[in-house]
């Protein structure tokens, strides 16, 4: 029998949950690896040997080891673990979401990402401060620029890449949803079609959508309160 | 039209000496016209819009040149501002960056997406993007990896120590560059320590598009006075091996990195 495919994640990284909910909404197997970044276990030797850049996620099939996301993703495509609709096979379409899965590093990535860091982890694990208004204003806004370029050019149809769900959607719905441990919604007046999109993703991404989510949902909720 | 020819071979009579000269110059243009137009079409079909200046438009310049790639040269002023236009916008590019291509009607940005979409349709030898599985998922693996480490932070350094003053006219404070710095060799570190430990280039014994585009990110802090030789031996290495794999192209594609950083690669800082 062949080895099992192996996921390591954490539901607190949004390439982690892109990945998790791309292999689950294609129904393939693999061994679920859960690794804590809230409890530093990416920096254990024991996890050096996993990946060697010591990041989260990591796939490893057989005795091949692999570190980022989108790397993955091609990958198991073509090993015909993913189904053709998450990540396409049409040239044209294809190249649009490779297209999108490169733009949004500095355009979404990195922006959402900033905000999530300063914002968030790092003041909830005692690492930083948290961050003064006029700091969480800049934060805010770099996040908005990045939705309103999202807004103008990937909001034509029902999702990123035409009218079906890609991965693409997962990858850039998991940076913004992750959000919402800062206390940020995206605004339905501002940026209506991101809103609309937002929602159509979560439907088409059910049942998982509700297991990726879970600890962001609760620890939103919890967070609120404070 | 049609009787501008038929004049020409003779099946009409009663013309003037200059209406005659005039409709021959005429039909000559047309001709003239047509003959670029089919030359264009058999040529390529494939646009390619760069500017030398950046550092994805000189990696893919060296790709299409080393796969032997037909294209059309669109050079983009990004100097002049070329690619803010509301025109640039509209036909070529709606993110208004280079790179970018227009294959036969279809737009494509993003440097490693253009990679891919070629290579997809057989336009770039194995050898330099391998086709299949775990030799191209390492390769797809750093192209991914320098996004957020390499590309930005060598990117950072070049803007704010060479293009930012260049445009306000102020110069950055020593600690901004020191940590700049730090961040950078921070990077350029991994690549020395995990990505060339094992092997002569990036992702394994032979050159392939990793190299090319990491190549093209370091060579971009040239301008800005930064010697990547002097703390790291086996980029120097490498790099020398990387820019003879690549050339001529290599020296074509950075001809403006080496004038205008003062530096040609034979010169020692």
């Amino acid at each position: 029998m062949a080895q099992a495919l192996k996921l390591y994640y954490d539901f607190l990284s949004p390439p982690s949950r892109a990945v998790w909910l791309a292999l689950k909404l294609s129904k393939t197997q693999f061994e679920a690896c859960p690794v804590a970044l809230r409890k530093r276990e990416q920096l254990t030797d024991e996890y050096k040997k996993i990946n060697r850049f010591q990041k989260l996620p990591a796939l490893v099939d057989g005795s091949f080891h692999l570190s980022e996301s989108v790397a993955m993703i091609r990958y198991l495509a073509d090993k015909n673990k993913l189904s053709q609709q998450i990540y396409p096979k049409d040239l044209e379409t294809r190249a649009r979401v490779d297209e999108y899965l490169m733009w949004q590093f500095r355009n979404v990535h990195v922006p959402c990402g900033t905000y999530f860091l300063k914002g968030w982890l790092l003041p909830i694990n005692g690492l930083a401060p948290k961050p003064k208004p006029e700091v969480v204003a800049k934060l805010v806004k770099d996040v908005e620029t990045s939705l309103d370029l999202l807004e103008r050019f990937w909001m034509n149809d029902d999702y990123l890449v035409g009218d079906k769900l890609t991965v693409a959607d997962l990858s850039c719905s998991s940076e913004i949803e992750q959000l919402r441990l800062c206390q940020f919604h995206v605004n339905e007046r501002q940026f209506p079609k991101v809103a609309k999109w937002l929602e159509r993703v979560r439907i088409a991404s059910k049942p998982y959508n509700d297991i990726a989510y879970e600890f962001v949902n609760q620890k939103a909720k919890q967070a609120a309160k404070l | 039209m049609s009787s501008h020819l038929a004049s020409l071979v003779g099946l009409c009579d009663g013309q003037d000496t200059p209406n005659l000269l005039n409709i021959i110059s005429n039909s000559f243009r047309i001709v003239q016209r047509q003959s670029t137009k089919l030359k264009s079409q058999t040529m390529s079909s494939l646009k390619f819009y760069y500017d030398l200046m950046s550092q994805p438009s000189r990696a893919l310049f060296i790709i299409f040149r080393l796969s032997g790639m037909q294209f059309e040269d669109c050079v983009v002023a990004l100097r002049n501002g070329e690619h803010l236009t509301d025109e640039f916008k509209l036909n070529i590019n709606r993110f208004q960056r280079v790179p970018c291509i227009n294959d036969n009607g279809y737009k494509l940005a993003e440097s490693v997406a253009i990679l891919r979409y070629l290579s997809a349709k057989g336009e770039i030898p194995e050898i330099l993007y391998p086709k299949y599985f775990a030799k191209q998922a390492r390769v797809d693996e750093f192209l991914e990896w320098q996004h957020t480490t390499l590309r930005l932070t060598c990117a950072m350094y070049f803007r704010t120590i060479w293009l930012d003053p260049l445009l306000t006219g102020r110069s950055p404070k020593e600690d901004k560059i020191e940590k700049l710095r730090m961040h950078m060799e921070r990077n350029l570190d991994i690549i020395e320590q995990v990505w060339l430990a094992k092997s002569e280039f990036l992702t394994g014994s032979t050159l392939t598009v990793a190299d090319i585009f990491a190549a093209c990110e370091i060579e971009q802090t040239r301008m800005a006075d930064y010697d990547v030789r002097i703390k790291f031996p086996k980029i120097r290495a490498w790099l020398k091996r990387v820019r003879h794999s690549c050339n001529p192209h290599y020296d074509a594609a950075h001809a403006f990195v080496y004038k205008i950083s003062g530096t040609g690669p034979q010169a020692k800082l």
